[in-house]
């Protein structure tokens, strides 16, 4: 995670132009939380994709435009929802605290 | 096969750790997950180099898979519990891998590392250095693995499932969300393919649903009992996960994964392609 731009995930070697993006990181009281999965699910609630949260509490998609929503689950924390818009060509990021 | 010999739980793999007659194998679509800790005594399988040919687009083959399994310390007689990242898609597919090749005794831990992360239980760094065995891998069997032409030859007769996310299945995107977007191939399904995401077969924390709950979720999705199925999804991992849940928890007969998936069908000349949300006609 070197090179990590602010507040996200380095984007080198990604074409921004032709993705739909949404990133970001899952913090308790406000420290990273490497432990995490995030879930991507679409404008209907159905799972689209999940990962596990990178070291440094990070997490990325690559979606497609309009609505989604982040389900977060960790050891010893509630599930929580996140909604999020993305759209090709940008970058959708997101702290989801826990 | 039944659930209880093709599926154990996190407690069962705890309680043989220490047993010579279990071998316990991480697979992951991110290779380097296990060595950032892994199940102690667990040995690592990379999908992308131990089971794959380097050159042409195939599996390794059963001489490479001998010694493959020989240097990670695997003799015939172990049970081989399997288990690994992202809901256990890749320890599906190298649990359908070792079916493939004939090995007697596999089994999946239910949840997979997702599972046993979130009880919090014990992952180790250290790699153990098992003593090597004499493998000995059966030839393929292709009652287990789809072709193209046969999944051509499907269209419109037997079961085609494919397994991706709804959007993947209309064209909306090309590969699962946590991969970048751009792809060589089109998009769409397989005419007369029904939508039954793989997610659908598994909780939220990775463990899969009841039989009861199953069977309901094919049978709701048109499911024709009677019929051959074949499962495609991307590349053939996460309808591993579905072929496990029909034909090791199901007991269903006659279930291929098609591995070739999207990344071939799409790929080819001339075949006919949906777009939308509709299986389509044949």
């Amino acid at each position: 995670m070197c090179g990590a731009t602010t507040g996200g995930l380095s984007l080198d070697g990604i074409n921004v132009a032709k993705e739909a993006i949404i990133q970001g990181i899952v913090t308790k009281g406000g420290q990273p939380v490497e432990s995490a999965y995030v879930r991507l699910l679409d404008r209907t609630g159905e799972f689209t994709a999940e990962v596990p949260t990178s070291a440094t509490g990070h997490f990325r998609f690559f979606a497609g435009n309009g609505d989604w929503t982040l389900r977060t689950l960790a050891p010893g924390a509630e599930t929580t929802d996140t909604t999020v818009q993305a759209a090709v060509g940008s970058v959708a990021e997101v702290e989801i605290q826990i | 096969m039944s659930r209880e010999t093709a599926l154990v739980t996190a407690e069962w793999v705890e309680e043989h750790l220490d047993d010579p007659k279990a071998a316990v194998v991480e697979v992951d679509e991110d290779t380097t997950s296990y060595d950032k800790g892994h199940i102690r005594g667990a040995v690592k399988l990379n999908w992308t180099t131990d089971l794959q040919d380097q050159v042409r687009r195939d599996f390794v083959s059963k001489e490479q898979f001998e010694a493959l399994l020989s240097a990670r310390g695997i003799s015939n007689d172990q049970t081989v519990v399997v288990y690994g990242g992202n809901n256990n898609w890749f320890a599906a597919y190298a649990y359908w891998y070792f079916k493939l090749y004939g090995h007697q005794d596999v089994r999946l831990l239910d949840g997979g590392r997702k599972k046993w992360e979130l009880d919090s239980r014990e992952l180790t760094a250290d790699v153990p250095s098992p003593e090597a065995t004499e493998y000995v891998a059966q030839a393929q069997d292709h009652s287990l693995r789809a072709f193209r032409d046969e999944v051509v030859a499907a269209i419109g007769t037997q079961n085609l499932i494919d397994v991706r996310s709804p959007d993947e299945y209309a064209g909306r995107l090309l590969a699962p969300a946590h991969l970048p977007q751009e792809q060589a191939q089109r998009a769409g399904h397989i005419p007369t393919a029904g939508n039954v995401p793989w997610s659908k077969a598994a909780n939220d924390d990775g463990t899969f649903k009841s039989n009861d709950e199953l069977k309901e979720l094919y049978t709701e999705a048109g499911l024709d009992w009677s019929k051959d199925t074949i499962a495609y999804c991307r590349i053939g991992e996460r309808s591993s996960h579905t072929w496990f849940a029909l034909k090791e928890l199901l007991g269903l007969e006659n279930v291929k994964n098609y591995d070739g998936s999207w990344t071939e069908y799409g790929s080819l000349v001339g075949v006919p392609v949906a777009l939308g949300d509709e299986p389509g006609d044949a």
